[in-house]
């Protein structure tokens, strides 16, 4: 462990004066974050601060204007598809509609990064492998052989979470993952992202709308407005500012009825050490 | 640095204690399924002690050998037994694939699916041409519910673009019925009725069937890709809860435009064919323009190209509607529209053919021969 540079085991993902512009429209200018290992960080923003936008600079499919991105340790702008192997053995990314090929069925879609990056797995293992992963990302077991197109929008978030898990990656990238979910299965999927990241030290890079989510699993959040992070924090800490968009987005009636959530389920656990 | 992951066995009195060390994760696997499938021999407690780390695919592993040999697990950090623990909630049986059907039930079986689905498809077909009509009818009801832009929109790129490519192919195909129609009758010393067989023959069938092969493939294909698009992205659903009719606004304009361009295309396809046709005459057959006109408008009879005019709509209908319907049909997932777009062309083509060899029947009953 010693021998790894600080900055890979301090910040896990680094972003450097980044800026993305469509035409004139700048979406980034001047981005500055870094995310730490082994924690879960939450991204929000308005709609059209460009958050999808970020990541997809973060994980090299959208090249920035300017800036400098490196995860674990190593940059992913400028970069052939053949330099990024590596890297993309160490991070599982979640699209926002699963992304599964449609001529796969789930758990052959599970397979696909296994077979590319470990050939000499027997083929006994990998189909153990995708079952546990498909019954482990929440999907009923007879979802296995079905089809992309036979799936509803939230069976393939799922199917796509257990493609992006396929090789217990280091880094996870979520992008709106329990929108269209309902809320047992956004529950259940805050749960399962928040014991993977606790056994297998996962860092988690989401993109979410969920204030729920946000309350039960991030550890710190930054928050997309002005171009840039304007802020970067707990949520109480984010609460302490006096930004007038962030009050209103963790004030206002959705927020406080998800903070209430959270005090309620806390005040129920001390409540239950102390019986 | 990580090791690879390893295990050895050991006996401690009556029991047998399976070790295993190094990294038990996915890139440090090794062969270790393999060892751990062919183990053979009691194991009482497998000792987790000495590993590095551990990750689902290990945690996999210890687990399926645990339950094999009915071993105890020990040793294991209170977060490694909790994703053992995961690991283990999840061993359910799935399948990977849908089962196979093998043999002669497999090929019955997809005898069967061709069949209705060639009959399914022939009376969508038929259904689609009644809601076209419909359409018609409400079009010719409320004419100012036409969608007169878009119509002609379609006029251009079905029309106007395709003018280059028919006008090429039918230049190059008057060429060669002209110079293989020459080698022939030349054994007989009647090379001047290369001229009949150019001029009727392009009129009659060639200028409209190229033409209608052309236009299935550049626009048939397009509108079965275009609305198959739409149809996965919801678009012609938010159409209709809007209140506006796909029908109307996406499929009458573009059977219009392809009923209306085939005509003139089959005539400008026949004329630049006969052109192709004449040029090779005169130079290869020493045939003179003046001449070449003047036999052609001898031999060639006006019911000839009324059989091209009349010929030509109707097929024009039935590629634009295969286009349309099979877009219309696209569902799931994008695969789909690729499928949907060479079956509107193989479709259309096909009854296009169909429909000339019938064509080619009634004009010989009616006596325009």
């Amino acid at each position: 462990m010693s021998t790894r540079p600080p900055s890979e085991t301090e910040d896990v993902i680094v972003v450097r004066g980044l800026r993305n512009s469509f035409g004139d429209q700048v979406v980034h200018d001047g981005l500055d974050l870094e995310v730490r290992r082994g924690e879960i960080y939450g991204v929000v923003g308005g709609s059209g601060t460009g958050k999808s936008v970020l990541m997809r600079s973060i994980i090299g499919l959208q090249k920035p204007q300017a800036g400098d991105i490196h995860v674990l340790g190593e940059p992913t702008i400028d970069r052939a598809e053949t330099e990024m192997v590596d890297l993309s053995k160490r991070w599982g990314v979640l699209f926002q509609g699963g992304a599964l090929f449609s001529t796969l069925t789930v758990a052959e879609n599970v397979q696909v990064p296994l077979r590319e990056f470990y050939k000499a797995l027997p083929q006994s293992l990998l189909d153990e492998i995708a079952a546990y992963k498909v019954v482990m990302s929440g999907l009923p077991a007879d979802a296995g052989p079905k089809y992309p197109s036979q799936l509803s929008g939230g069976m393939r978030k799922r199917a796509g979470l257990a493609r992006a898990l396929a090789l217990d990656p280091e880094v996870l990238f979520l992008d709106e993952p329990t929108a269209g979910l309902d809320p047992i299965g956004a529950a259940a999927f805050d749960e399962l992202i928040k014991s993977l990241q606790k056994t297998l030290g996962l860092t988690v890079f989401l993109i979410t709308h969920d204030l729920d989510t946000l309350y039960a699993i991030c550890d710190r959040v930054a928050v997309l407005a002005d171009h840039k992070v304007i802020a970067v924090g707990t949520i109480d800490e984010l609460l302490a500012t006096d930004h007038p968009w962030i009050q209103e987005y963790f004030r206002g009636p959705r927020g406080r009825a998800a903070n209430a959530s959270v005090e309620h389920a806390a005040a129920k656990e001390i409540a239950g050490t102390e019986s | 640095m990580t090791e690879s992951a390893a295990c050895t066995s050991e006996r401690y009195g009556e029991r047998d204690v399976v070790r295993f060390t190094g990294s038990l994760s996915l890139a440090q696997i090794g062969d270790l399924p393999n060892r751990l499938h062919d183990y053979e021999g009691k194991v009482d407690t497998i000792d987790l002690s000495g590993i590095e780390r551990i990750d689902t695919v290990g945690a996999w592993l210890i687990h399926r050998f645990a339950a094999q040999h009915d071993a105890k697990i020990d040793g294991l950090d209170p977060d490694g037994t909790h994703l053992l623990d995961q690991v283990a909630a999840a061993d359910q049986p799935v399948a990977i694939r849908p089962t196979p059907v093998g043999g002669i039930a497999r090929v019955i079986g997809e005898v069967g699916d061709a069949v209705v689905l060639t009959a399914n498809t022939l009376y969508g077909l038929l259904g689609f041409f009644g809601a076209t009509m419909i359409a018609v009818w409400h079009i010719i009801i409320h004419p100012k519910r036409f969608r007169f832009n878009a119509t002609i929109q379609r006029f251009e790129v079905v029309g106007v673009k395709a003018l280059g490519i028919i006008g090429l192919m039918s230049f190059l195909i008057g060429i060669v019925i002209a110079q293989q129609g020459a080698v022939q009758l030349r054994q007989f010393g009647a090379e001047v009725y290369t001229i009949n067989l150019l001029g009727r023959l392009t009129l009659r069938e060639l200028g409209v069937l190229m033409t209608a092969i052309m236009v299935a493939g550049r626009s048939g294909s397009a509108f079965a890709a275009q609305l198959g698009t739409m149809k996965l992205t919801e678009e012609i659903d938010a159409m209709r809860t809007i209140g506006v009719s796909p029908m109307e606004a996406l499929v009458l304009p573009r059977v219009m435009a392809v009923v209306i361009m085939m005509p003139l295309l089959g005539f400008y396809s026949a004329l630049v064919g006969i052109v192709g046709g004449g040029l090779l005459c005169w130079i290869s057959l020493g045939i003179p323009p003046v001449t070449f006109i003047q036999r052609l408008r001898e031999v060639v009879p006006l019911t000839d190209l009324y059989v091209g005019l009349v010929k030509a709509p109707v097929f024009g209908a039935i590629i634009g509607m295969a286009g349309c319907y099979q877009g219309m049909l696209v569902e799931g997932d994008a695969e789909q529209v690729g499928q949907r777009t060479t079956s509107a062309v193989v479709q259309g083509i096909f009854l296009v053919i169909v429909l000339d060899a019938f064509f080619a029947v009634f004009f010989t009953y009616v006596g325009w021969i």
